[in-house]
């Protein structure tokens, strides 16, 4: 693997969770339990897209203008995308969108904060730009664990089906593809495994802060950074590519 | 209470006369029942209008051509979601909490604009609603700075800011449509087409049939009447329309040199009647989503309280 080819499969990457994970945060706008929180979640769901802008733009540079923002974005079909499985599950409760929150934000803070000082400049300012955001996030998907957990007996139910049901896709953020692995040593990409064991540990402590249970059984489920999605990931990229597709090759 | 040595009769005259005088009512300030709920009907109405209308555009977030058109839409109709809550926080200011006018709403006895009845079946139509709906709401709103209640002045002043703001963007989101292929001329077209009359109606009914109307200019709430918001308006639409190529759908459109102004065409009452009254095309939905997912985000709110309960015992 050259390393010219593993770059952009990398950055590619991580447009990739970023875009989905914002289209999947914009469906909240206006049916949030209240008006505050359409306006916060859209806030996390406009950080995620415009660092999906950010990395995508590098990407179309890296590449020699061959491809648009948007043609990146909106004309590949589901195997092209690299995203990480748990950014592009369905949104379900808010319970089920908050604890996916909290699961991403315990990872992407720490994340970013060494991916801010990639030797590549142009991730290293992408990602010290998220940290700000991510720190905003994690504060925020972090009370609301606790406040589900520590509210109603309805609240902690669903609080805890939620954990249960993502938890298996926990894992898949510490595992990397050959693109990343090789750019490990040039110091352009974070070795992710490291994090992991830091990454349980918060979990499991903020699960016993809010009164949850940490699943007792392990799992883990992977696939998509070669490609091999859930089902609900054809929709929505249906759905986010329509007008692309409809009318191909227009400006907008 | 607030024990007043003055007669009802001298205070109502003391607060026209500081009505007249151009001094702002503020919420502490005595103020004849029937003007604080005429303005907690106009402003919830307000804040209602800015929450149901989220969901027209709302439409198209998940499905906007572009990630930069994406992004502007969402912030868009984040914004929207601010203001209805600065709206609601100026209602709340008369003595109404926000789930009292949000069950208000959900009983019927609150109103939202009801342009937001209309479908936005359409990429375009997310430009046309940004530019003639929020103009239309811009021409009003810009009176309604002046209004005579200053929590809601000020509310109309932050208001106004950010909707100037989104009338630019929709008129920008039209342009490449406006100057694109054949078929994106042709869905602007049918956009105006389907959005142009439901706007005018936006003014409310002509100001001999306004029932709020005569009092709410007395007291100033209301600065500027029905008909000279809506004749406001056409005036600055017209050159937009030729700018962007779009034809306005009205054969009676045309200047008149005597008056200075656009005459046009006269609205369907019959149509803006029905759709205040619940028969639009999407009435039903939007009351129907805006109440589901208010009920959904209970066990939410609930163990907010909760929550916050069990933190302060504590």
């Amino acid at each position: 693997m050259t390393p010219s080819r593993a770059l952009p499969e990398f950055v590619l990457a991580l447009g990739d969770d970023s875009l989905v994970l914002g289209q999947r945060l914009s469906e909240w706008c206006g049916k949030a339990p209240f008006l505050e929180e359409d306006i916060a979640i859209a806030n996390v769901a406009l950080d995620y897209l415009g660092r999906a802008e950010k990395f995508y733009r590098y990407v179309s540079e890296l590449e020699g203008g061959r491809r648009s923002v948007d043609e990146i974005a909106f004309l590949r079909d589901s195997r092209a995308y690299r995203n990480l499985l748990i950014f592009e599950l369905p949104v379900g409760d808010f319970a089920r969108t908050m604890a996916r929150q909290f699961m991403v934000d315990a990872f992407h803070l720490p994340y970013l904060r060494r991916l801010s000082r990639s030797a590549d400049a142009r991730i290293g300012a992408i990602a010290a730009e998220a940290v700000k955001e991510s720190r905003y996030h994690l504060k925020r998907s972090r009370e609301w664990v606790l406040c589900l957990g520590g509210g109603t007996r309805e609240s902690r139910g669903r609080i805890q089906r939620a954990f249960d049901a993502l938890w298996g896709y926990g894992p898949e953020m510490f595992e990397m593809d050959r693109h990343e692995k090789a750019l490990i040593e040039s110091g352009v990409s974070v070795d992710r495994s490291a994090l992991k064991a830091k990454w349980q540990a918060s979990m499991t402590d903020l699960l016993a802060q809010a009164g949850l249970k940490v699943p007792d059984r392990e799992w883990s489920i992977a696939g998509g950074r070669d490609g091999v999605h859930t089902e609900h990931h054809g929709y929505l990229l249906a759905e986010m590519q329509y007008m692309q597709r409809a009318y191909p090759g227009l400006a907008w | 209470m607030t024990e007043y040595r003055l007669s009802d009769g001298e205070l109502e005259a003391a607060f026209q006369q500081r009505v007249d005088e151009e001094r702002k009512i503020e919420p502490k300030d005595w103020m004849p029942e029937a003007y604080r709920k005429n303005l907690i009907r106009q402003i919830s109405q307000h804040a209602h209008s800015e929450v149901i209308g989220m969901q027209p555009e709302g439409n198209w977030i998940t499905r906007a051509p572009t990630l930069k058109r994406k992004m502007i839409l969402l912030a868009k109709v984040q914004d929207e979601a601010g203001h209805g809550l600065y709206l609601y926080g100026a209602a709340e200011t008369l003595g109404v909490t926000r789930e009292e006018m949000i069950q208000a709403l959900h009983e019927g006895r609150a109103k939202y604009a009801s342009i937001f009845n209309y479908p936005t079946l359409t990429w375009a139509d997310v430009g046309v609603i940004g530019w003639l709906v929020d103009s239309a709401a811009i021409v009003n709103q810009i009176s309604l700075q002046r209004t005579s209640y200053g929590p809601y002045s000020r509310a109309m002043i932050r208001i106004c800011k950010e909707e100037s703001f989104h009338q630019r963007q929709g008129f920008e989101m039209l342009m490449p449509l406006a100057s694109g292929s054949p078929e994106q001329k042709a869905m602007a077209q049918d956009a105006m087409d389907r959005w142009w009359w439901p706007t005018l109606m936006m003014f409310g009914p002509h100001d001999s049939d306004s029932m709020h109307s005569a009092k709410s200019m007395q007291w100033k709430i209301k600065r500027r009447s029905n008909d000279e918001l809506r004749q406001d308006f056409v005036d600055q639409t017209v050159p937009q329309a030729e700018y962007l190529d779009l034809a306005i759908p009205d054969p009676d459109l045309k200047w008149n040199e005597e008056r200075g102004h656009y005459d046009f065409g006269e609205i369907d009452w019959d149509e803006f009647w029905a759709v205040v009254s619940g028969d639009g095309l999407c009435n039903r939905e939007r009351l129907d989503r805006h109440g589901e997912a208010h009920r959904e985000g209970e066990w939410v709110r609930e163990a907010m309280r909760a929550y916050e309960e069990k933190r302060q015992s504590t």
